[in-house]
């Protein structure tokens, strides 16, 4: 289950979990779900790819900026991605580095659904639940 | 959880419901509508109630429905000496709210129109995830817009000088400081002017039907006639509001360490007003607040030349004035009494309007004697309201009433009982024309996701919160 959206705990927003068996999985993984959400990625052809660096203190910031990233990309460059290669390291705190790629929002070409205004921290959980990184998220549409 | 009746529509939860309440949480629904409710709403408002500050009660209006952190139709004043300011108590997108828009024209000159008029307005008013506005600011007019709002707007070209009061607080408020917002918001917002955004964000025109005009003398001080068309638009500060909510957010998250406040949801996330943190956020969101009007403006002046076009008249020939314009996503500072005496309070209202009563000198000229025009936006296969305030929602509410229908199934659940094709072809058999960029996002707007707006509205009417005055039925729907 890579990840999966919640009917019930969010009215008007976009609800979902996602798990990966590694942290760099569950990025991806949300990553795609938030995509998803606001277009059919398989129309989002990898036509432009974008570098993103960030680095947080915890790992549930770093999480939090990383969907933030591509829903602020989305509306300041007008882009919208279908591929995450993500890559994480734990230096005392957490560094990310991903490729992304996408390309410009083109209403004409793509199955565009809702503007995901912003990540929320209603119900908002990223955890190790045995092998595996689970993630909790509501998006505000 | 207990929960008293204290009238046929207020209900009331006591402060020994929850550890940390500090006042009383108040529901206003009829029976019905609270049994609806879900349960999700009686959590995040008692979770309100404990915020610190926080004067008389938490309130949740009819269209109420869990939303994240307040509930949506959540009402809470702080007090200002020593309350928080809580951007979950807004909503990421700030200043979202409705404005309508009157005109001479009657329903037989507009049908036969409607759907050319629909087709060009989807191309005149960009919509739709991540849609860019038909011009671009340079960062310093995006500072000005920021700064002045409408004013701006009306100095460059994009409106009239008597629009300006016919918007709460005449389109700008004041106090907006641009070095309050990040880089960050300026660009995610700088390409944006004049776009209506997606989700439930809509254009309309709508009729006035004689059977839908329920007081007339006071439909005529508001400028309604019989078989009248109008426009309605609903619409935020887009990505800009956004950003500054979020950026916030991840501030307060952290500030609250420092200040010892504990919060029952990481998004109710808060400030004490008077901290630094708390000001910069009050100045940042004002800026998003002036750009949501500015925002609203550019649509209506975009909105005025199309229909100049389709019906070749100037439109103040067709008499196109702005009825009102209402913020339903806002904080602001507003003196209301409490315990007998009249305090400044940050008056918190996330998805719920400002509904103040005649003779506040807050309202213009115009609708002093009338109380102020509420624009309630339904579901865009149900109809909208036009109401006004009353003297007693200054005494009971704060001054405020509901915003909207409320939803009452999530968007996963609409897309999976209709298609955005099934909706349109009953819409247009019903007489509404839609166009819409997301055809799954028409499914997630279905009318049947939505409470009863009738039902919604006359409680607070019979509340005697606000007062009814026409309700208005939709022949053609823009959505993103």
């Amino acid at each position: 289950m890579p990840y999966r959206y919640l009917e019930d705990i969010a009215t008007s927003d976009a609800a979902f979990e996602a798990e990966g068996r590694t942290l760099e999985e569950l990025f991806r993984d949300a990553a795609v779900a938030t995509s998803e959400v606001m277009v059919d990625t398989k129309s989002v052809e990898p036509r432009i790819t974008r570098e993103i660096e960030l680095r947080d203190e915890t790992v549930d910031g770093l999480f939090f900026d990383w969907l933030s990233e591509l829903v602020y990309l989305k509306d300041a460059e007008s882009l919208l991605f279908s591929i995450f290669d993500v890559n994480i390291r734990e230096n005392g705190g957490y560094e990310l580095r991903a490729k992304v790629s996408g390309e410009n929002i083109n209403q004409e070409k793509h199955g565009l659904r809702a503007d995901v205004k912003a990540v929320t921290y209603h119900m908002f959980e990223v955890k190790k639940t045995g092998e595996n990184w689970t993630a909790r998220v509501i998006l505000d549409i | 959880m207990e929960i008293k009746k204290i009238s046929d529509y207020i209900w009331e939860i006591p402060a020994t419901e929850k550890e940390g309440m500090r006042v009383p949480a108040r529901i206003y629904a009829t029976e019905k509508l609270l049994h609806e409710m879900d349960s999700g709403v009686f959590e995040q408002i008692t979770n309100v109630a404990c915020l610190p500050g926080i004067q008389k009660y938490a309130y949740c209006m009819p269209d109420g429905h869990q939303g994240y952190g307040f509930p949506i139709g959540g009402v809470a004043a702080f007090s200002k000496e020593d309350g928080v300011i809580s951007p979950g108590g807004i909503g990421f997108d700030i200043n979202c709210g409705m404005r309508l828009i009157r005109t001479d024209l009657t329903v037989s000159e507009v049908l036969p129109r409607i759907r050319e008029l629909v087709d060009l307005l989807f191309k005149t008013v960009p919509a739709g995830v991540g849609s860019k506005g038909l011009m671009k600011l340079s960062v310093e007019e995006l500072k000005q817009v920021m700064i002045r709002g409408v004013d701006w707007c009306i100095e460059s070209g994009f409106g009239w000088e008597r629009d300006r009061e016919r918007i709460e607080e005449n389109g700008r408020i004041s106090g907006a400081d641009p070095s309050k917002v990040s880089e960050k918001a300026i660009s995610r917002g700088i390409s944006q002017l004049g776009t209506l955004g997606s989700g439930n964000h809509y254009l309309e025109v709508q009729i006035a039907t004689p059977e839908n005009i329920f007081d007339k003398s006071m439909a005529k001080a508001l400028g309604i006639f019989e078989n009248q068309a109008v426009i309605m638009v609903h619409c935020g500060s887009r990505g800009f509001g956004h950003q500054v909510g979020s950026d916030y957010l991840r501030i307060f998250d952290t500030a609250m360490k420092k200040y010892g406040i504990v919060v029952r949801d990481r998004e109710l996330a808060c400030a004490p007003f008077n901290s630094p943190e708390g000001q910069d956020y009050f100045k940042a969101m004002k800026c998003a607040a002036n750009m949501a009007f500015a925002n609203r403006q550019v649509i209506v002046h975009r909105l005025r030349e199309v229909f100049s076009e389709v019906f070749r008249r100037e439109p103040e020939d067709m008499g196109m004035d702005i009825v009102y314009d209402v913020a339903h996503n806002i904080a602001k500072i507003e003196t209301h009494e409490v315990d007998g005496v009249e305090k400044e309070l940050v008056v918190h209202r996330k998805g719920s309007t400002r509904c103040f009563g005649p003779g506040r000198a807050e309202l213009p000229e115009i609708y002093r004697k009338t109380g102020q025009p509420v624009i309630i936006g339904g579901s865009m296969e149900t109809g909208s309201y036009l109401l006004v305030g009353t003297e007693k929602a200054m005494s009971e509410t704060f001054g405020s009433t509901m915003h909207g229908s409320g939803r009452t199934m999530s968007r996963a659940a609409a897309k999976k009982k209709v298609t955005g094709s099934e909706i349109k072809k009953k819409m247009e058999e019903e007489g509404i024309i839609v166009k819409s960029t997301s055809m799954t996002g028409l499914a997630e707007e279905a009318g049947f996701a939505y409470k009863n707006i009738s039902e919604v509205v006359d409680t607070m009417e019979m509340a005697g919160v606000s007062r009814k005055v026409v309700r208005l039925k939709p022949i053609g729907n823009i959505k993103g």
